[in-house]
């Protein structure tokens, strides 16, 4: 009988999916799954197109429309010439290659990272890819999965593998329960402001804990999206009964007695007790409150009860400079309370939180200010994330809780999240958004962004400014 | 992809910290489906005062006069970090960028940018500190030796290293994918014992 090093979940995927690991050169992984878009998938094909060579697996690479396409109409013409341009060569691309594709108007459709979990292209134990960073989402399920540039696209496409160096590990252990009223997104953004934008560059981390167990997929997947904004590779969860009990049943995951042996191998999974990860670091989950940025990089976050910080709170001549950067482009002043901010804009969507317990997060905090409605002055918009999503708000009414209180209701698509189609802020909008990037002109030029869960961002467009909903 | 050797060439010194891949070409650029025409973009919020484009910011660092025709870009830590867009160093390449050197990077874009063909160089903070000292006083040509991994620059020089068949890659200008394809029994041998829910 061999005895093996015990390993984290991270080593067992790698293992499991290490094609070649040939000396001298990078190891090859298998890809299970890829998720393409319009917008990093075009030279991939140009190229394929150039070389002569095929997709080797079709079947394995699914298509969405998410990144460019307008959110007021299914027309692809709708978002102005380059995308649909972007759009249409989607479409010739997925024909001509064999690929599935979710167009606009499928009820299939929606941001690659809200489709892939809710049809069960998403699993435990295999390694998904995608031309978006943000893929880090899916490692809420036990999937190592990460963004990957139009090269790689392409050396997917061609082979199925990818050429990719071990990363280290890094887990992060948040202990006990949340308070109530504390969201994932709120955890995830503590943790960001703990260790910094860049503090878990190199590495993949395991989120674990108590906390993050008591989790739903969703919440998950929250957590787990914003890996990247960390400077993680990849974010996972080890999966449990939730995690089967969600993918149980959907459209595209394996039935019957697949599924159950599946679920025997996913169970495996799980970092072994004695695993040694190269870093490690613990939250006590009863220390986080509502999060919210004040910066322009998402580890410059703050509690909603805290004030904006000043230069001087910063030892590090690098933290230093980008405070003044920061406070200088968000039009900040040291000092100033978080709740004292005042917002015109309103997103609720993305990736990081358009899933149907956010928008029934944040039509629970409309509920709760009785009939109030959006105040003058402030524009707020909820884009769903996907045609699912957006069915299951409205066969729940949330669509009618969101439009009487005076919330647009949107079509699904990444929208405001990143501005390629036309829902961008104006100069000198700042905005409340449920998206993971506040970086200096992500949502539209001299915009300002201020990161916060689905809950605050209902609770800022009905009043205006940033609110302690605990007090 | 062309192939990498030595490259000697002029210095800009860009002092910001955690630059993201929306900075170095923003979304609107994007909806392009070639790789090219990305170049003329690059840093399009801090190099022009308009969101046309028609106004160029005469403080923006690559605007300059003393930096026309630089080819070495030198950063500070975390560059590149955000969206995965290999668009970023399409751009950088494309405004006739070489090599970048940063004490540390976001690891997609320190893939893309061996992936296409742009040097991304990883020195101490000490050694980029210097680097930044000597390029504001004068203009800093670096001669950047990719097979003895070595930069120099009259007396001094500066050692890096990269994984090795990256810098095999690099040197040889090699077809990544074609080289994969070549391993195609060994992928499908791979396939064959795969479990069937995978
Ligand atoms: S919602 Fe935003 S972060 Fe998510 S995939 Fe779309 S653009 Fe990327």
């Amino acid at each position: 009988m061999t005895t093996t090093n015990p390993q984290t979940m991270y080593e067992k995927l790698w293992q499991n999916h290490l094609v070649e690991d040939a000396k001298g050169q990078t190891p090859l992984l298998y890809v299970d799954r890829h998720l393409i878009h319009e917008v990093t998938s075009p030279q991939a094909f140009a190229s394929l197109r150039f070389h002569n060579r095929p997709v080797r697996h079709p079947e394995r690479t699914i298509a969405t429309m998410d990144h460019n396409i307008s959110t007021r109409s299914i027309k692809i013409d709708a978002a102005g010439e380059g995308a649909a341009n972007q759009l249409r060569a989607l479409a010739i691309n997925c024909k001509d290659f064999g690929i599935e594709l979710f167009d606009m108007g499928h009820k299939n459709q929606g941001i690659a990272h809200v489709i892939g979990p809710e049809l069960g292209l998403t699993l435990p134990g295999t390694i998904i890819v995608c031309g978006d960073s943000h893929t880090a989402t899916h490692g809420a399920f036990g999937a190592l999965a990460f963004g990957i540039g139009t090269s790689e696209v392409e050396h997917v496409f061609a082979t199925q593998t990818l050429r990719q160096n071990k990363a280290k590990t890094m887990k992060i252990e948040v202990k006990g329960q949340v308070g109530s009223g504390i969201s994932a997104k709120d955890i995830i953004l503590a943790i960001i402001g703990k260790t910094g934008s860049a503090g878990a560059t190199g590495y993949v981390v395991e989120y674990c804990g108590e906390a993050i167990e008591a989790l739903s997929m969703e919440e998950r997947m929250t957590v787990c999206n914003m890996s990247i904004e960390f400077g993680a590779k990849a974010g996972l969860i080890a999966p449990d009964q939730t995690t089967f009990d969600y993918v149980e049943g959907k459209e595209y995951a394996p039935k019957g007695e697949v599924f159950s042996q599946a679920v025997a191998d996913w169970k495996k999974l799980k970092s072994d007790d004695d695993a040694i990860f190269d870093a490690v670091l613990t939250l006590a989950a009863k220390d986080i409150k509502a999060q919210v940025t004040w910066g322009t990089n998402p580890g410059q976050v703050i509690s909603v009860d805290g004030t904006v910080p000043s230069p001087d709170d910063f030892s590090d001549p690098t933290e230093k400079e980008s405070c003044i950067k920061a406070l200088k482009y968000m039009d900040l002043t040291p000092g100033t309370k978080m709740t004292d901010i005042q917002v015109n804009k309103v997103f609720i969507g993305s990736c990081t939180n358009s899933r149907i317990e956010d928008l029934r997060a944040a039509a629970g905090v409309v509920q709760q200010y009785q009939g109030q409605q959006v105040i003058e002055g402030v524009d707020a918009i909820i884009v769903p994330g996907s045609y699912r999503v957006k069915e299951q708000a409205e066969s729940e009414g949330l669509d009618k809780i969101f439009t009487d209180a005076g919330f647009e209701w949107r079509l699904p698509g990444c929208s405001m999240c990143l501005g390629m189609n036309d829902d961008v802020l104006e100069e000198g909008d700042r905005c409340a958004s449920t998206s993971n990037r506040n970086f200096e002109g992500r949502q539209g030029r001299g915009s300002r962004t201020h990161l916060v869960s689905p809950e605050m961002a209902a609770a800022a467009a009905i009043t205006g400014h940033f609110v302690d909903l605990n007090s | 992809m062309e192939k990498f050797n030595t490259h000697t060439g002029l210095v800009v010194p860009l002092d910001i910290a955690n630059v993201d891949t929306d900075q170095i070409i923003p979304k609107q650029f994007l909806q392009k489906t070639e790789r090219i025409g990305f170049g003329v973009h690059l840093f399009h919020d801090s190099r022009y005062l308009d969101h046309a484009g028609t106004q160029v910011n005469p403080d923006f660092i690559l605007n300059k006069a003393e930096y026309k025709g630089s080819s070495i870009l030198l950063a500070r830590k975390n560059f590149g970090c955000g969206s995965s867009r290999e668009h970023a160093p399409w751009a950088l390449q494309e405004f006739g960028f070489k090599v970048i050197i940063a004490p540390s990077f976001a690891d997609i874009f320190y893939g893309n940018c061996i992936n296409v063909g742009l040097l991304p160089i990883i020195l101490k903070e000490a050694e980029i500190e210097q680097l930044f000292k000597l390029s504001a006083d004068t203009q800093l040509t670096l001669k950047v030796d990719l097979p003895n991994n070595v930069i120099t620059c009259g007396e001094l020089s500066f050692t890096f290293s990269l994984n090795e068949f990256q810098q095999y890659s690099l040197e040889n200008g090699v077809d990544s994918v074609g080289w994969t394809l070549d391993k195609l029994d060994t992928i499908k041998a791979f396939e064959a014992k795969m479990p069937a829910w995978q």
